[in-house]
């Protein structure tokens, strides 16, 4: 989306925990956003922008503002629903930002001035949330995002619907996006409302080996001196894992979960305390996305160990007796309950 | 291995001079710097110099602290606006400064939100808009000039800024007298940007500076990379194809230098010195090559730390985290320093932001003037109204937890609800909240929910009966479920426990001294994990072990009564 070539997503050095969570969320959709909280210079923005460029092209309805599926009935926008018949074109998944200062009418839509002013028509100029639908809507610096535009996303990210009114326009139109979130604890924390929004948490940390951190700049650099060249030389791998994407969607509704994978992962829930039944739900989803990526039958023991802290670790009731971070908890519980 | 530096400018104005050539041939790409000095020729004369090493027509744009979004990253233009009756847009700072330098005045008061979207426009080279029915997306390559103006050492510009600042230059110490000497040219600028492109970087240079961060403890990746950009425009400025070993020193020295906070490992480091990741270069030996030049580039930069501060850094230890009570910001609708506007309704306390509202307002006029009635007027819809938006330090809401057992009341209850009232007094004159958790027999009873009314806080303390046992663990976990209500709303809690300490009836009503005491320090350890500020104030006629022991294990304030009459408990509430 941006005009700028962003750094491949395959070159990125390490943060194995944050691509994977990334992936998984792109593999399913309904598992509900990742949020990336960590150090500065970490590359959070950098990963989450590199989806744009790796994500397979969508089928659209062609010419629908809203980029309605033309496979999915239920889903289309009140002008699709009326359009016979529906021409499909590729376009690419948006990965849609929303700039700290935007305001409230660009987030939802607002009547088109220019088009009123010049046709004299009432016409809806749709805003992010329009431009996010079937993609990704990502926040830098959740935690400075205003409250009242905070609250908007979180309602509309639930409902999966946008509802305008405005200037005697009334407008609905669906609004399914990926909610992705980073932000630095040390600028603020997260309002825990927000926090148990996302399906995936990741906390990222600035490489400690030498090794890795020479890789980092050195990638970086050249990148930088040569982007199209850096592009070029990564396309490869970019299109491997693109098609290991598209695979993983493809096979993601065959994945079997034996009972056994279900009893694990119920007894992991219930031994950290997580409120609900949303953490169990988000961990069965998130390792079966993983186990098609992997190319997997079923989701085995490896893929929930390997699921369990992104989907867990933010759940976790607050105010614990003992004040060890969650991450540690999460993998004290899975040494228990897997073994080490 | 230090003798093998050359050190050309070991005069910090010579420094400064050096650092403001360097930015001169590449200022994008270093994201700029952080200047710390207070007001005066020193610097007045580095920013004169770093004008005249610049192209005549680079922009050159001053940043006001407290600067709206509308002016920072461009939106309406009203007035055109309101004259053309159509949407007219209006470039932001952001964007007149591409291309050249934004100086930020006063950068140790920017707030973060400011901090984020200098950051974010740093990064990007752009600014994105999306305000006021625009959409735009407009260049903003630029390099940002921090004026640090903070006279303590906590007063600094934003962290996430200086991370991506590539110069963090210290003028405060330099004489005026001492600023002369022969400068770097706009000449040599101009010859060192038609040689950056073809500067080779070996290998070895961008692995040593990545060892020498890691080596003084910065965790970040920008400063080695910001570092690289250095080095090959200092080679550029000495006229040379290829970085050199003096170029690497002195980015070293420039970038890395200032940012240590920890010495590199060394046998002969302080006892006190924290212990250095074992990641640090001197334990894994790497290859000969880089080794060298690490060496080389460890001690230019350990040459540019400033003294003391390693010293500094060691003696405070790590500031919280959580910013404590006096630093929450909060968001009110009706007290505070206005930080912004927002859509909505003109009801009750919210206060109408007038040129905001005329800005929603401005494109629609010639479309309102068609369908409403003619007249010169301006016409506003409701969907225009916009309101305030006020920030102020968040409301505190102070938690009274009154130990009501036979034992207290035995002691001094009188005494403690004497103390209570004096506080409320004090929460009055604060406009805090108050809340009230009595706790005895079996069981803690919430007889007050957080409210601004004194009377009825009074009122209720007045009925206060004692008598019965001391279920501590109880109290404790009712005082945290309603600290943490508290906080929810977006208040800050205050929790003030009023008790001998002496817990006696378990969680599940059981009378049992040992139980009752652990159950008790379980539940105070809870508090602090969920970093509740916490008073215990001792109500037993002598200091007690265990009002101690249950104080400690709160993170709390301990305040024996005996010591204190009602006065001095209300002054070391103020003060937690």
């Amino acid at each position: 989306m941006t005009g700028r070539r962003s750094f491949p997503f395959s070159a990125i050095v390490g943060q194995e925990e944050m691509k994977l969570a990334i992936l998984v969320a792109a593999i399913d959709p309904g598992i509900g956003g990742v949020l990336v909280f960590g150090d500065r210079g970490t590359g959070k923005s950098t990963a989450i922008r590199a989806l744009a460029a790796l994500l397979p092209e969508i089928p659209v309805v062609e010419g629908c503002p809203y980029r309605c599926d033309p496979g999915d009935e239920q889903a289309l926008c009140t002008e699709c629903r009326s359009r016979r018949p529906l021409r499909a074109v590729m376009a690419p998944v948006p990965v849609v930002d929303l700039p700290l200062g935007a305001t409230e009418d660009r987030v939802v839509g607002a009547l088109d001035i220019q088009r009123a002013l010049a046709d004299g028509v009432k016409a809806f100029e749709p805003g992010l949330l329009a431009r996010a639908n079937r993609g990704f809507l990502y926040i830098d610096e959740a935690n400075l995002l205003e409250d009242h535009l905070v609250d908007l996303l979180l309602d509309v990210a639930a409902s999966g619907e946008n509802v305008v009114e405005r200037e005697g326009l009334s407008i609905r139109h669906p609004a399914r996006f990926v909610l992705v979130g980073s932000g630095n604890p040390e600028e603020g924390e997260l309002r825990p409302q927000l926090l148990d929004r996302f399906g995936l948490s990741v906390e990222v940390a600035t490489p400690r080996e030498l090794a890795s951190r020479i890789e980092v700049i050195r990638r970086r650099d050249a990148f930088e001196r040569d982007p199209a060249g850096f592009a070029a030389h990564w396309s490869g791998a970019e299109a491997a894992l693109r098609g290991r994407i598209l695979a993983a969607r493809q096979c993601l509704p065959d994945i079997v979960l034996p009972d056994a994978a279900l009893e694990r992962a119920a007894r992991l829930c219930l031994a950290l305390g997580t409120d609900g039944l949303r953490g169990e739900l988000t961990l069965i989803r998130a390792a079966r996305a993983l186990a098609a990526f992997e190319g997997e039958a079923e989701v085995g023991d490896a893929t929930l160990r390997r699921v369990a802290p992104p989907a867990l670790r933010h759940r976790l009731r607050r105010n614990p007796l003992d004040d060890t971070v969650s991450t540690t908890r999460v993998e004290r519980a899975i040494q228990e309950l897997f073994g080490p | 291995m230090t003798e093998g530096i050359t050190n050309p400018w070991p005069n910090p104005w010579d420094e400064a001079m050096r650092a403001a050539a360097i930015l001169a041939v590449d200022a994008a790409s270093m994201g700029g710097a952080a200047l710390r000095a207070p007001p005066g020729p020193v610097r007045d004369r580095w920013l004169a110099l770093m004008r005249g090493l610049l192209p005549p027509a680079t922009p050159w744009r001053r940043l006001p602290p407290g600067i709206a979004d509308s002016r920072l990253l461009g939106g309406l233009d009203l007035a055109a606006t309101l004259q053309a009756g159509r949407p007219i847009a209006e470039r932001g700072l952001l964007a007149e400064a591409d291309g050249g330098i934004l100086l930020a005045a006063m950068a140790e008061r920017l707030t973060p939100g400011i901090a984020a979207r200098l950051a974010a426009a740093l990064d990007a080279g752009e600014v994105a808009i999306e305000r006021d029915g625009l959409a735009l997306r407009t260049p903003a390559r630029l390099a940002l000039i921090a004026l640090d103006e903070g006279l303590e050492a906590e007063e600094a510009p934003p962290a996430a800024l200086l991370d991506r600042l590539a110069f963090q230059l210290d003028l405060s110490a330099i004489a005026p007298a001492a600023t002369g000497g022969p400068g770097p040219t706009a000449g040599q600028v101009i010859a060192a940007r038609t040689l950056l492109p073809g500067i080779a970087v070996g290998p070895d240079v961008l692995e040593a500076l990545c060892a020498t961060a890691a080596a003084l403890g910065i965790a970040s990746l920008r400063p080695p990379l910001l570092a690289l950009h250095v080095a090959r425009a200092a080679a550029a400025l000495a006229g040379r194809e290829a970085v050199a070993e003096e170029d690497a020193a002195l980015a070293a020295r420039l970038v890395l230098g200032p940012r240590a906070i920890q010495a590199p490992a060394e046998p002969a480091a302080p006892p006190s010195a924290p212990p250095p990741p074992p990641e640090t270069a001197e334990d894994q030996p790497p290859r000969p090559g880089p080794e060298a030049l690490e060496d080389i580039l460890l001690a230019a930069a350990e040459a540019a730390i400033p003294a003391g501060l390693l010293d500094q850094l060691r003696l405070a230890p790590a500031r919280a985290r959580l910013p404590g009570k006096a630093g929450l910001q909060r968001q009110s609708p009706k007290r505070g320093r206005p930080i912004g506007s927002r859509p909505g309704e003109l009801r009750g306390h919210a206060h109408l932001a007038l040129v905001d509202t005329l800005r929603a307002a401005a494109p629609w006029q010639r479309l309102r003037a068609r369908s409403g009635p003619a007249g010169g007027r301006l016409r506003i819809a409701r969907e225009d109204i916009r309101i305030l938006r006020f920030q102020q330090r968040s409301e505190t809401a102070t938690l009274f937890v009154v130990d009501a057992s036979g034992s207290a009341a035995f002691h001094r209850l009188a005494e403690a609800k004497g103390a209570v009232e004096l506080l409320l007094a004090d929460c009055y004159i604060r406009r805090d909240r108050v809340a009230l958790l009595a706790f005895r027999g079996t069981g803690a009873e919430l007889l007050l929910p957080p409210t601004s009314s004194l009377v009825r806080a009074k009122r209720c303390l007045a009925g206060l009966p004692g008598g019965g046992g001391t279920p501590m663990a109880t109290a404790l976990d009712e005082a945290l479920g309603v600290a943490d209500a508290i906080r929810r709303r977006g208040q800050t809690p205050l929790v003030v426990l009023l008790t001998d300490g002496r817990a006696n009836i378990a969680r599940d009503g059981k009378p049992g001294r040992d139980r009752a005491a652990a159950e008790a320090l379980e539940a105070a350890r809870a508090l602090q994990a969920a970093r509740i500020t916490t008073l215990l104030v001792d109500t037993s006629p002598r200091p007690q072990e265990a009002g101690r022991q249950l104080a400690a294990a709160m993170g709390a304030r301990y305040l024996p009564l005996p010591y204190a009459d009602a006065t001095s408990i209300s002054r070391a509430v103020r003060a937690a």
